[in-house]
C-alpha cells in the first residue's frame, strides 16, 4: 500500500472514487447546499479545510492510540476530533464572513455529521498511509467532494429554468440528476483500483 | 416537526416516524448509508437494524441526561454517546457475522454521523421523557428499515435477480447491472421519492374532491 505514488492517491480520490458519486458520502450537504453555485462552492472550501485538519489529527491520534493498545477508541477520539475542527471553522467563518455564516445556515454544523470526514479519517487508517499519502488524500477528497457539488449546483440552477410537472419537482429531480452524473463518473471506474 | 409540536398521544409519536415524518422519505435524512448498503435486502436489514439499536439506546440515554448536559457542550456530548453505542455494534456485527461486516464495510462505523440519530437526540430526545424519547427512536429506526427495505427490493430484484439471495427471476432476465451500482441507488431513490409525492398529491386532492361533495 505504501507503493501508492501521491498523483494516483489524489487522482484516486478526487474523480476514480469520487466520495461523493460513487462512494455515497456526504449526500446530505450535498442535495442540502447544492441549489446554488455560490453556496455549494464556499461549502466545498470548508470541507477541504475541515477534512486536512481532522485528518492531519487522526492520524497522529491514531499513532498514539496504536501505541497504547486502545484501538477500540478510535471511532469516539476521531469524532470528537472532527467536531472540534468544525467548531473551529464556524468561529472563523463567523469572524470574517457573517453573510458565508448565514448563508451555509445549519450545514455548517452539520459538516460534523458529514459522512465524508469521518469516512475519509477511517479509510486512510485502514490503508494505512503514511503523513504526507494522508494529507494528499484528504485535499483529493476534498476536491472531489468540491467538484460533485460545483457541477451540481450548476445543473440545478440550470434545472430552475426548466418546465418539469410539479410532483417531479424537488428532492426526486434532483436524485435522478444525481444518478444521471454519477453514471457520467462510472466512466472513471476502470482508471485505478479501489 | 417534533421540535415545537405540543406533547402528541404516545401512538402518534411512535406511527409518526414510520410514516408521517419518515427520516428518508420525507425528512431526506441519512441517505449515505441508505444509497450505500441497499444494493441487497440483507444488507438493508442488517443496516436498518443497527441503526435502529444505535438511535434507541443514544435516544434513552440522551433523554435520561437530559437534564445534567450543560448547554454548550450538548452536541460534542451526543456524538459521544452516539459513539459508543456505535462502537458496540460494530464489534456484535463483527462477532456474527464476518460477511455481514464485510459487505457493511465502513458504513457501520459510519452510522456515528447518520443525521438521523444526532436530529432525534436534539431535535426530541432533549427535550421529552425517556417512555416518550424510546417510542420516538423506536418509530423512526423502523421507519428507516422500511425505507431501506424498499430499496434495497427494488435494487436486488432488478439488480441481481434474486431476494434474500434466492434467485426468483428466470435464468433468461438478463440482471440491470446498473441496480447495484451506485447510479442505480440514486435513481430508484428517486424514483421512490416521486411515487410517494405523487400518493401524497392525489390524496391532497382526493380530499379535496371529497370535501366538495360532502358540501
Amino acid at each position: 500500500m505504501h507503493s501508492e505514488s501521491l498523483s494516483f492517491i489524489f487522482l484516486n480520490a478526487c474523480i476514480i472514487n469520487n466520495f461523493v458519486l460513487s462512494m455515497f458520502l456526504g449526500i446530505c450537504p450535498f442535495l442540502g447546499v447544492s441549489g446554488k453555485f455560490e453556496t455549494a462552492s464556499r461549502m466545498g472550501l470548508a470541507v477541504i479545510f475541515v477534512m486536512l485538519v481532522s485528518s492531519s489529527s487522526a492520524y497522529g491520534l491514531n499513532l498514539l492510540l496504536a501505541k497504547y493498545d486502545l484501538e477500540f477508541l478510535r471511532l469516539i477520539c476521531y469524532i470528537a476530533v472532527i467536531a472540534s475542527s468544525v467548531q473551529l471553522v464556524e468561529m472563523f467563518i463567523k469572524k470574517f464572513s457573517p453573510a458565508l455564516f448565514r448563508s451555509l445556515g445549519i450545514f455548517l454544523p452539520l459538516i460534523t455529521t458529514n459522512c465524508a470526514i469521518l469516512g475519509l479519517a477511517l479509510f486512510h487508517t485502514a490503508k494505512e498511509y503514511n503523513f504526507v499519502q494522508c494529507l494528499v488524500y484528504a485535499v483529493g477528497a476534498g476536491l472531489g467532494f468540491t467538484l460533485a457539488l460545483v457541477i451540481m449546483s450548476g445543473l440545478r440552477e440550470k434545472l430552475e429554468l426548466a418546465d418539469v410537472p410539479g410532483v417531479v419537482r424537488g428532492a426526486a429531480l434532483t436524485l435522478i440528476l444525481a444518478g444521471i452524473l454519477s453514471m457520467a463518473f462510472m466512466g472513471f471506474a476502470g482508471l485505478g483500483g479501489s | 416537526m417534533a421540535a415545537n409540536s405540543k406533547t402528541p398521544a404516545n401512538w402518534d409519536v411512535f406511527v409518526r416516524g414510520i410514516w408521517k415524518e419518515n427520516p428518508v422519505f420525507v425528512m431526506l435524512l441519512g441517505m449515505c448509508p441508505t444509497l450505500a448498503v441497499s444494493n441487497s435486502v440483507i444488507n438493508a436489514i442488517a443496516m436498518g437494524l443497527a441503526t435502529t439499536f444505535v438511535l434507541v439506546c443514544s435516544s434513552a440515554l440522551v433523554s435520561m441526561l437530559r437534564n445534567f448536559i450543560p448547554k454548550q457542550v450538548r452536541i460534542a456530548t451526543y456524538i459521544v454517546i452516539i459513539a459508543t453505542f456505535v462502537t458496540i455494534v460494530d464489534y456484535t456485527i463483527q462477532a456474527i457475522s464476518i460477511d455481514l461486516y464485510k459487505a457493511l464495510g465502513a458504513f457501520i462505523s459510519l452510522i456515528v454521523v447518520n443525521c438521523i440519530i444526532l436530529g432525534r437526540a436534539e431535535a426530541f430526545a432533549s427535550k421529552n421523557t425517556l417512555y416518550k424519547s424510546v417510542l420516538d427512536a423506536f418509530g423512526m429506526g423502523l421507519g428507516f428499515t422500511f425505507a431501506l427495505l424498499c430499496l434495497g427490493v427494488v435494487r436486488e430484484v432488478l439488480g441481481s435477480g434474486s431476494l434474500f439471495g434466492v434467485q426468483i427471476l428466470p435464468d433468461s432476465f438478463q440482471p440491470w447491472g446498473i441496480m447495484i451500482l451506485p447510479p442505480g441507488g440514486f435513481i430508484v431513490l428517486g424514483f421512490w421519492l416521486l411515487l410517494f409525492a405523487w400518493l401524497e398529491e392525489r390524496r391532497q386532492r382526493g380530499n379535496a374532491e371529497g370535501d366538495g361533495a360532502n358540501a
